[in-house]
């Protein structure tokens, strides 16, 4: 049954009803009980499943990843929040030496079903480590699968399909759109549901290919109603999956649109964009009418919050890409020199 | 009741030297300095709990003892466990030594020897049910044989030919750990689910309480935050979690004094883990205190850490030359108190050990080196394809692309790359 929620509400709706469907889903993470979470989105589920299925952890990272591992080796399924994107990297070795290799180190033999919720990106005017966006860490490591949503449906049912997956799961949910509301069913089948790995189109257009995700969506959906006030078609296709990428799904709209543009707020430097525009050029380069733009945030530490609306891409910049694929000149020269010493 | 536990080990100065000391190379003291004049124990090591001395005289120590009662019982049981113990310490020196030639001779890549740390590893291990789960780091092969490893699933790894040599729930092992400390935190969560499922169904719980883990760590592992986590997250859930640090003096050529100006068994008394430090060569102490921090692991009293207090004979791998950093000296004096002359010792004179069983148990290990040498010159080399198994568990659609375009690619090559054959691309 479909009900108005945020992505929030969404994302708890989805956890719920993963924890009824298999017991041995257990939820972790720093004020994840008590309170909730500090964005409330496991808001009343410890008072359901209990302290012992919903663990308040000590604040350590590492600890929570190592336990979860330890947790899944004994055939437990856990759901480990970590409370905000910078804080992840204290755990970065239990992730990437441990939960991604274990299955392949040990031949199969152990299968750690973990999934990890991060809140990811900026635009929030928080406090320093608040407001990454370390996508790029995670899709570069064998071993993981990660995913980006940026719908309230999708927050419900790709969260469940993460549970579900026999494989670690690096869950990122776009954090300045938890209060976006939004028509959703927890309950659909996921049998019969988009898998996560497949890419969404989110808008259709002809003329530009407009590759992006989590909290970037709706900015790129703004700006293809922009465009076609001037009459320009920007499809929007929404990756979801950023390991693997769904290039299949990106490469049949470029195809038909010629040009393609990638947007997202991490770091340009070796970025998912890059990864993107060199497969789409390697499989469609006969297809593209312009060299693949990128509009991401700058290769800078995440500034302060009166400055991040330099950082993050936003209708503008995304428009600029837009004309920039369309051969529009619209910066001076200078600005649209990227290579170093330009 | 009587505890070997939380026993006051004192910060001893003579072996307690500051890592700013280490660094201005005016290290007056090793981290284990020799001392020939007491009952075996070198000086600074004189707190650890022990039973057997160097010379193999049995010393009674309530405490301790009243673990050992089957051990004691003087019955055909009881000489059986130390026949098999003096077995295991025998059987896997020999197995490490054979693994030692084995890369001498270019058959392994590189080897972790456990000479010296036999007692340790035999006490400890030899504390275990079959239910229990054992998250080791890379050097305890002795635990590894105990737990049910056969020969011939040692050496994969170290020939560089798999990633792994066994699967863990067949012996309730995990497989080796290289990032130092990072096993001890899957140690803690797996014994969490133990005790999950304990309270979803206690009906099922063995006589003897939960099934339990133990984290094999050594005195460098101790540096690393992880293990300091595990400790931490042990002691506030209570979790059925044995803490065993082979303390070997030394990591690669670092001594345990840059890691610990206190002894590492007082590290978890801040985290509210009891700690008991024994005299690791001395594998009646290991076996007793083992058992004691397992009851309490089984019967809801948490964790425990147990600091066994021991020597790396050898080099820390075969790459490693530890004349650059330790005296010939300090080896000897760890020589005068090895592990099995000291148990040996004690079994001869209770009649426990004979010629014909000595002789049994060297056949019985040069057996067993037999057949680690013959697994290892049969394993052949994995095919190229081998790279792209078991990355995932559930299909993907792009890592079997790329593992089907480097197939095809390999086929260009012909004659020149047999890419699926046994040999493989190298």
């Amino acid at each position: 049954m479909t009900t108005t929620m945020t992505l929030a509400k969404a994302l708890g709706a989805g956890l719920r009803r993963a924890m009824t469907d298999d017991p041995s889903v257990m939820v972790l993470g720093e004020d994840i009980g008590r309170l909730g979470g500090v964005y409330r989105v496991t808001d009343g589920l410890q008072a359901e499943f209990g302290p012992r299925r919903v663990v308040d952890t000590p604040l350590a990272e590492s600890g929570i990843l190592g336990t979860a591992i330890g947790l899944a080796y004994r055939g437990y399924r856990p759901v480990v929040e970590i409370q905000f994107d910078g804080f992840v990297y204290v755990a970065f070795d239990q992730i990437v030496s441990q939960l991604a290799k274990m299955r392949a180190r040990t031949l199969g033999a152990v299968t750690l079903p973990v999934t990890i919720r991060i809140p990811v990106a900026g635009g929030i005017g928080a406090a320093e480590h608040h407001s990454e966006s370390p996508e790029a860490y995670f899709a570069h490591t064998a071993g993981l699968r990660v995913v980006s949503v940026a719908t309230p449906q999708d927050a419900a049912t790709v969260l469940r399909q993460a549970v579900a997956c026999d494989d670690p799961v690096v869950f990122f949910e776009p954090k300045r759109r938890y209060h976006v509301k939004g028509e959703v069913d927890p309950d659909v089948d996921l049998a019969t549901a988009d898998p996560m790995s497949a890419a969404r189109v989110a808008a259709h257009g002809d003329d530009v290919t407009l590759v992006t995700w989590g909290s970037q969506v709706a900015t790129a959906l703004d700006a293809a109603v922009a465009a076609s006030d001037e009459g320009v078609g920007v499809e929007v296709i929404d990756l979801r999956s950023l390991s693997p990428i769904d290039h299949d799904a990106v490469a049949a709209s470029v195809r038909r649109t010629g040009r393609l543009v990638v947007v997202h707020e991490g770091p340009r430097q070796a970025g998912l964009g890059a990864e993107a525009a060199a497969t789409i050029t390697e499989r469609c380069f006969e297809f593209l009418e312009a060299a693949p733009v990128r509009v991401t945030g700058h290769d800078v530490p995440y500034p302060p919050a009166k400055l991040e609306g330099h950082q993050v891409p936003d209708l503008d910049r995304i428009l600029d890409g837009v004309d920039r694929a369309l051969g529009r000149v619209a910066l001076p020269a200078r600005a649209q020199r990227t290579e170093v010493g330009a | 009741m009587p505890s070997t536990m939380g026993s006051k080990a004192r910060v001893d100065p003579s072996r307690a030297g500051t890592a700013r000391e280490h660094e201005a190379g005016e290290r007056t003291s090793t981290p284990a300095v020799h001392d020939d004049t007491d009952t075996g124990a070198p000086a600074g090591t004189d707190d650890v709990r022990r039973l057997l001395d160097r010379t193999g005289a049995r010393h009674p120590d309530p405490a301790l003892d009243r673990w050992l009662a089957d051990v004691d019982a003087g019955d055909e049981a009881a000489e059986t466990l130390l026949r098999r113990m003096y077995a295991d310490m025998v059987v896997s020196r020999r197995l490490d030594a054979e693994a030692t030639a084995l890369q001498r001779q270019g058959e392994l890549a590189l080897w972790p020897p456990l000479l010296g740390q036999e007692a340790a590893q035999v006490g400890s291990a030899r504390a275990l049910r079959d239910d229990d789960f054992v998250f080791s780091s890379y050097r305890e092969h002795a635990v590894a044989m105990i737990r049910g490893v056969r020969p011939e699933q040692v050496t994969p790894v170290w020939r560089g030919v798999a990633a792994s040599g066994w699967n863990p729930y067949d012996v309730g092992m995990a497989t080796p750990q290289v990032i130092i400390g990072a096993q001890a935190l899957h140690a803690v969560g797996y014994a969490f689910g133990i005790l999950c499922d304990a309270e979803r169904d206690p009906g099922r719980v063995p006589d003897g309480g939960t099934a339990a883990t133990v984290a094999y760590v050594g005195d460098g592992a101790m540096s690393q935050g992880d293990v300091s986590e595990a400790l931490l997250f042990a002691a506030t859930w209570s979790t059925p979690t044995v803490f065993v640090c082979q303390n070997n003096q030394w990591a690669i050529s670092e001594p345990v004094s840059l890691q610990a100006p206190v002894p590492l068994a007082e590290r978890g008394t801040g985290f509210g883990v009891p700690g008991v430090r024994v005299d690791g060569n001395d594998v009646l102490a290991v076996l007793a205190v083992t058992r004691e921090a397992l009851h309490r692991a089984r019967t809801g009293g948490g964790p425990t850490l147990i600091e066994a207090v021991t020597y790396r004979m050898g080099p820390h791998t075969t790459a490693d030359d530890p004349t650059r950093y330790r005296s010939t000296e300090e080896v000897e004096s760890w020589r005068r108190r090895d592990p099995i002359e000291r148990y040996a010792a004690w079994l001869r004179a209770r009649g426990t050990l004979t010629d014909a069983v000595e002789q049994e148990v060297r056949e019985t290990a040069d057996r067993t080196a037999a057949e680690l040498r013959a697994g290892c010159l049969a394993l052949t080399d994995p095919p190229a394809s081998r790279i792209f198994e078991h990355v995932y568990a559930e299909p993907h659609a792009a890592l079997a692309a790329e593992r089907d375009a480097y197939a095809d690619y390999l086929a260009t090559l012909g004659d020149e790359a047999p890419a699926e054959a046994e040999g493989g691309a190298r």
